[in-house]
C-alpha cells in the first residue's frame, strides 16, 4: 500500500508519519508537498500534525486553500483512506471534510503527554484492530484541541457512530471528551492524539501501530486477489 | 482604493476561555463591574477602486477564508481610503 504524506510549510510530525508506515509498517511513503496536483498514485493520504502557516489567522485555516486539498477532496470522494492528526484534524475540519472545529484547550495551555483513549468505534477502517471499549495510550501535544460542534452536529455524530476515539479524562474541554471523528462514509479520520508516536516500544508505547495497521488490513481485503 | 474593516468574534454559544482568562485579571484588579469578556480579531483589507460589489466580494472572502462560520460571527465596514 502506498501513502502520501502531504508536506505543508510549517508541519513537523512529517517525519514521525513517514516512519511509523516505511518502518514500522514496511508499507510504501512519500513526501508530497503542498502544491501537489495530483495524488491519483496513492491508496492512503496522510494529513500530519504541525503548524501548517505558523497557524495564522486559523490553526489549518490556509493549510485549507493549498492546491493539494483540492486532490485530498477527489482522494475522499473516491472512497480512499485519509487520517488527519492534530493540525491534519484542524485542516479536515476547516476543509469541511469533517464537522466542528478545534478551538484552544479550556485551561489555554498547550499540553504535551501521554493520555488514555478510549477506542468507541472498533468499526471502522481505521479501527478493525482494536476491540471495542479498549483504553490505549497515545501522545498529545496541542494547544488547540477543544473539539467543538452544535447540538444539532452531536447528534449526527452520535446517531452515525462517528465518535471513534474519547479522551478517558477531560483535559481540554473537548465535547463529551471527543477525541477522534469520521466522516459519515468512513474513510476520513480526524484526531488530535498523535499514534504515529506510538509505533514502537522503543519510543515508550506501540498502542498507536494497531491504527495504521487497520489501514492496510482493509486495503488488502478490498485489494488485493488471494491468488 | 477601499478600506475595509472587518471585525470577528465568537459566537455567543461558544466558551471564550481566553476572554474568561482576562476577565479573571481584571477581577484581581478590582474592576468587579466587568461582567464578561469576548476576545475577537480585527482585520483591514485595502480593496482596489476596480472591484465591483465589495460588500459580496468581502462576504465571500469572510466565508471562504478569513471566518469559521461554526464559532464566529463577522460584521465590516467599508470606507473610503484617503490616499498619502
Amino acid at each position: 500500500m502506498k501513502f502520501a504524506v502531504i508536506v505543508f510549510p510549517g508541519s513537523n510530525c512529517d517525519l514521525d508519519m513517514y516512519h511509523a508506515v516505511k518502518d514500522e509498517l514496511g508499507e510504501e511513503a512519500e513526501y508530497v508537498w503542498h502544491d501537489s496536483t495530483d495524488l491519483s498514485g496513492y491508496d492512503g493520504i496522510l494529513l500530519p500534525g504541525g503548524f501548517s502557516y505558523g497557524d495564522y489567522l486559523r490553526c489549518g485555516a490556509i493549510a485549507q486553500s493549498s492546491a493539494v486539498m483540492d486532490e485530498v477532496k477527489k482522494a475522499v470522494e473516491a472512497g480512499k483512506p485519509v487520517l488527519g492528526i492534530c493540525n491534519g484534524f484542524q485542516i479536515l475540519t476547516e476543509a469541511g471534510l469533517l464537522p466542528g472545529v478545534l478551538l484552544r484547550n479550556k485551561n489555554l495551555k498547550f499540553m504535551c503527554k501521554t493520555v488514555g483513549l478510549k477506542v468507541e468505534n472498533a468499526n471502522t477502517l481505521f479501527t478493525n484492530e482494536y476491540s471495542e471499549g479498549q483504553e490505549i495510550q497515545i501522545p498529545i501535544a496541542h494547544g488547540e484541541g477543544n473539539y467543538y460542534c452544535d447540538d444539532e452536529t452531536y447528534e449526527q455524530l452520535k446517531q452515525n457512530n462517528q465518535i471513534v476515539f474519547s479522551y478517558a479524562d477531560d483535559f481540554n474541554g473537548s465535547r463529551n471528551n471527543i477525541a477522534g471523528i469520521v466522516n459519515e462514509r468512513g474513510n476520513v479520520l480526524g484526531m488530535m492524539p498523535h499514534p504515529e508516536r506510538a509505533v514502537s516500544e522503543l519510543i515508550g508505547g506501540s498502542d498507536g501501530l494497531a491504527l495504521f495497521k487497520s489501514i492496510v488490513k482493509q486495503w488488502r481485503e478490498a485489494n488485493v486477489s488471494h491468488a | 482604493m477601499k478600506k475595509v474593516k472587518i471585525y470577528v468574534t465568537l459566537r455567543e454559544s461558544v466558551l471564550d476561555p481566553q476572554g474568561s482568562a482576562v476577565m479573571g485579571s481584571l477581577h484581581k484588579m478590582d474592576y468587579a463591574e466587568v461582567e464578561d469578556v469576548r476576545i475577537g480579531k480585527y482585520l483591514e483589507l485595502m480593496i482596489s477602486d476596480d472591484a465591483h460589489d465589495v460588500d459580496a466580494l468581502v462576504n465571500e472572502m469572510c466565508q471562504k477564508l478569513l471566518t469559521n462560520t461554526v464559532i464566529e460571527d463577522y460584521r465590516f465596514e467599508i470606507e473610503e481610503a484617503v490616499s498619502q
